[in-house]
C-alpha cells in the first residue's frame, strides 16, 4: 500500500499545491487532501488554536485536525522564505511546532524551506523529503523536475486569470462545458493573501459574488512576478513579506490601470503584514484617487455585513462611472 | 538638527547622553501617557501594534516641543517593527510633522548606507568620539539595569513600602546627570550603594516570577502597567528576561562583552519547542521560560501587545511548556484597551495560586 500524505487544503496550498502533489505521486506516494474549508472545520480548529492568531492559521488547525486519521504523515513545510532576502511571516515559521502541540499527530514531515540566503537551498528541503519516501536519488530529481514543470503551468494559467480551483481542474482534466460568460459592466481589484480570497470559507466567495453582481475580478495572482516587483520597488524600502510585496505591488499596478474601477482589499483581523500594507495601500489608493474598500475578516464576521458593504461599494464605483460618462 | 527618538523604558538616559556627547541637540519626548497613546491611535493604523503606535506619539510630542529630526532603529523581519520608520513617517508627513528620518539598521547592499547615516547624526565627528559616545551610553544602560535589578529583589522585602521606589528614582536620576567617564563610573557606584542600603527583611520567604515576552512592552513601563512593581508590591521577587544592555550587548556588540545572558542560550533551550527563530523574541520566550521553570522559578508571566505576530506562536506553544516543567504560566496581551483593575485582579489571582501551591509543595 503507497503511504498516504495529507495536505492541508489551507495556506500556501493555494500557490504550490500542484507542485507538491506531483512531487509526491512522481515518488509514488499518495496524496490526500484535507476537506474543503466549512463551519465545521473552522470550529474545530478555534478549539485548539489560542484566541490571538489570525483566521487562516485557525482554519489551517482545521485542516490538520481533518486529516488526522486519514494519513500516514502530513506535508507541513515550514515554509520560512520562498525568495531572496524575504519571509513569509512569523506565524508561518512557527506553525509546524504550533501544530505539534496537537494530540494523536501522525509525523509530520516539516522540513525547513529557507530560500533566504540562495535559492540553491530548496534542493536540500526537497532532497531531504524525498529521502522520506524513495532512496533513490535519481528518482527523486526527477521527480522534483516534473513538479517544477507542473509549477510553472499552474503559475502561467494563474496569470491568464484563473482562480486556483480552476486552474487546478485544468491540470487535473476534469474541466467541464460551461456557457462563455458575459461581459462585465467593470472590473474591479481583489487585493489579499491568496489563502484569504480563494478560500470559499473564509472569503464567503467574494469572487464568485463580485462576478455574480456584474463585476470582474482581478487577482494579485494574475501578474508576473516581474511586474509586481518593478510596482512595489516603489516603496521607500523594501518590504520583507513575499506575500506583502505581491499585494502592494499588484495593488499599485492595479491604481495606475485606467480599466480598474476599484480595489477591495481583504485583510484577517490580526494579521500583521496586513495592518502595514493595508495601511500603505489605502494611502496610495486616496492619493490617486481609486475607490477603496477595506474588509477585515474573522471567525464572527457576518455573511450579511460583508455582501452590503460589497454592494454598497460596487453601487458607488457604477454611479462613479455614470458620472464620469455624464449621464 | 534637534533629534529625538522613541522611548522604550530607560532607554532615553542612555541615547540622551550618547548623543549630547556627539553634539547633537537632543529633544527627550515626554515619558508615555494616556495622552501619548491617545495621539498614536488617532492617527496610526489600526491593526497596528502597541509600540507603534506610543512611538508615533512620542514623535508628535516631541514634534511640538521643536524636534525636527526621528532616530529610530529599523530590522529586515520578520517581525513588522523593521517597517515601523517608514510608515511612522508616512504618516507624520500627512499630519503636516515634516521632521526628517534617521533609520539605523542592517545595511541591505553595502556597509556605507549605515556608516552614511550616523555621520549624517554626528556630523563628521571623529571615530574615536562615536566610540567614545557608544561606551558611554552603555556604560549608562548597564547601571541602570543593575538599578532595576537590585530594585526587583528589594521590592518585595523591603521593610516599608516604597522604600525602593524612593531609592530608585533617586539612582536613576543621579545616573542621568553624570556627563563624564569619571562622574559615570562615580555614579554607577552611589546608585549601587543607595539601592544596597534600602533596609529589607533578608528572611522574608517571597516568590519568584520570570517575565517574559516581547521587549517593548517588557521594557517600557507604561505599556504593561508597571507590572514588575505591582508585583513587587504583591511581595514578588521578579527577573525580566530581557535587559536592555544585554540586548545591546547581544545585538550591535555581537556578544563583545562576557558574562552577560544571550539570546543563544535562550535558543538551545527552546529548541524542543519551537525548532525555529520565528522572528521578534519568540523563540527566545520559549527559551527563558523553560530556562526559568529549570532554576526554581515559581511561575511565569508572558507579555505581549496585541497581535505580536512572533509571541502568538510562542503563546501557543508555552501550555505544552508549562506542563512538562510543572510552572504554571500566565500570559498578559496589551494594548490600547486595557484597564488597570483587570490586570491588577489577575495578577492578584496568579500570585495566590503561586503561593497556594508553593504552600502544598512544602507542606508534603
Amino acid at each position: 500500500m503507497p503511504l498516504k500524505i495529507g495536505i492541508p487544503r489551507a495556506l500556501l496550498y493555494y500557490y504550490y499545491y500542484p507542485m507538491w502533489k506531483v512531487y509526491f505521486r512522481e515518488l509514488g506516494a499518495e496524496v490526500v487532501l484535507s476537506s474543503f474549508s466549512t463551519k465545521g472545520l473552522l470550529d474545530k480548529g478555534l478549539k485548539c488554536a489560542v484566541d490571538e492568531v489570525c483566521l487562516p492559521v485557525k482554519i489551517a488547525y482545521g485542516h490538520v485536525l481533518d486529516l488526522l486519521d486519514k494519513v500516514d504523515m502530513i506535508f507541513m513545510p515550514r515554509l520560512v522564505s520562498v525568495e531572496k532576502h524575504e519571509y513569509i511571516c512569523p506565524k508561518f515559521l512557527g506553525f509546524p511546532d504550533m501544530v505539534r502541540c496537537l494530540d494523536k499527530l501522525p509525523p509530520l514531515i516539516d522540513v525547513n524551506i529557507n530560500l533566504y540566503r540562495k535559492k540553491w537551498d530548496a534542493h536540500n528541503a526537497v532532497t531531504k523529503v524525498g529521502r522520506l519516501i524513495s532512496g533513490n536519488y535519481i528518482n527523486i530529481y526527477t521527480a522534483y523536475l516534473r513538479a517544477r514543470k507542473i509549477q510553472k503551468i499552474y503559475f502561467r494559467l494563474l496569470h491568464l486569470g484563473l482562480t486556483p480551483d480552476d486552474a487546478l481542474a485544468i491540470l487535473e482534466d476534469r474541466v467541464k462545458k460551461r456557457p462563455a460568460q458575459e461581459a462585465k459592466e467593470f472590473t474591479v481589484a481583489l487585493i489579499g493573501h491568496p489563502y484569504n480570497i480563494y478560500d470559499r470559507h473564509i472569503s464567503m466567495n467574494m469572487i464568485g459574488r463580485l462576478s455574480r453582481m456584474g463585476a470582474a475580478v482581478v487577482t494579485a495572482e494574475r501578474l508576473p512576478e516581474k511586474t509586481v516587483r518593478s510596482y512595489a520597488a516603489r516603496l521607500p524600502k523594501k518590504l520583507f513579506w513575499t506575500l506583502g510585496q505581491r499585494m502592494i505591488g499588484a495593488a499599485f499596478h492595479y491604481l495606475e490601470r485606467p480599466d480598474i474601477c476599484g480595489i477591495v482589499h481583504v485583510a484577517a483581523f490580526g494579521c500583521g503584514p496586513d495592518s502595514m500594507t493595508g495601511e500603505l495601500i489605502e494611502r496610495y489608493a486616496r492619493a490617486a484617487g481609486m475607490p477603496f474598500l477595506n474588509l477585515t475578516l474573522d471567525e464572527h464576521t457576518g455573511e450579511a455585513g460583508i455582501m452590503t458593504r460589497l454592494e454598497a461599494f460596487l453601487d458607488m464605483v457604477r454611479w462613479r462611472n455614470m458620472a464620469a460618462v455624464g449621464m | 538638527m534637534r533629534a529625538t527618538f522613541p522611548h522604550m523604558g530607560n532607554l532615553h538616559i542612555s541615547l540622551k547622553a550618547m548623543l549630547q556627547h556627539l553634539g547633537v541637540e537632543v529633544v527627550t519626548p515626554p515619558s508615555c501617557s494616556k495622552k501619548t497613546l491617545n495621539l498614536g491611535v488617532k492617527y496610526g493604523p489600526e491593526f497596528a501594534c502597541l509600540p507603534m503606535k506610543l512611538n508615533l506619539g512620542n514623535f508628535l510630542e516631541a514634534y511640538e516641543m521643536g524636534a525636527d529630526t526621528v532616530i529610530m532603529a529599523g530590522g529586515c523581519g520578520p517581525c513588522r517593527f523593521g517597517y515601523y520608520a517608514q510608515i511612522e513617517h508616512a504618516i507624520l508627513k500627512d499630519i503636516g510633522c515634516n521632521m526628517e528620518l534617521i533609520v539605523l539598521e542592517p545595511p541591505s547592499r553595502y556597509i556605507f548606507e549605515l556608516t552614511g547615516k550616523i555621520k549624517q547624526i554626528t556630523g563628521n565627528k571623529p571615530l574615536w568620539q562615536v566610540i567614545q559616545a557608544i561606551c558611554y551610553g552603555y556604560q549608562k544602560a548597564r547601571a541602570l539595569d543593575e538599578v532595576e535589578i537590585a530594585a526587583f529583589k528589594s521590592r518585595p522585602r523591603e521593610m516599608a513600602a516604597g522604600l525602593t521606589d524612593a531609592a530608585c528614582r533617586k539612582a536613576l536620576k543621579l545616573i542621568d546627570r553624570a556627563i563624564s567617564w569619571r562622574e559615570i563610573v562615580e555614579a554607577r557606584k552611589i546608585a549601587g550603594k543607595t539601592m544596597a542600603g534600602i533596609p529589607v527583611d533578608k528572611d522574608r520567604a517571597v516568590l519568584k516570577v520570570g517575565i517574559v515576552g516581547e521587549i517593548y512592552t517588557l521594557l517600557e513601563p507604561f505599556t504593561n502597567l508597571n507590572l514588575e512593581t505591582r508585583l513587587g508590591y504583591l511581595g514578588v521577587e521578579v527577573d525580566r528576561s530581557i535587559y536592555l544592555s544585554e540586548w545591546v550587548n547581544d545585538h550591535l556588540f555581537m556578544g563583545l562583552i562576557k558574562g552577560l545572558r544571550s539570546r543563544k542560550e535562550a535558543s538551545i533551550a527552546a529548541h524542543p519547542y519551537l525548532r525555529h527563530f520565528v522572528g521578534g523574541h519568540g523563540q527566545e520566550t520559549i527559551g527563558n521560560a523553560i530556562n526559568y521553570a529549570r532554576a526554581g522559578y515559581d511561575g511565569i508571566i508572558q507579555v505581549f501587545p496585541f497581535t505580536c505576530m512572533p509571541e502568538i506562536v510562542a503563546e501557543t506553544i508555552l501550555p505544552v511548556v508549562s506542563a512538562d516543567f510543572g510552572i504554571p504560566v500566565m500570559t498578559l496581551i496589551v494594548d490600547e484597551h486595557t484597564g488597570e483593575a483587570g490586570v491588577m485582579t489577575r495578577l492578584e489571582a496568579f500570585v495566590d495560586l503561586l503561593a497556594r501551591k508553593k504552600e502544598m509543595k512544602e507542606a508534603l
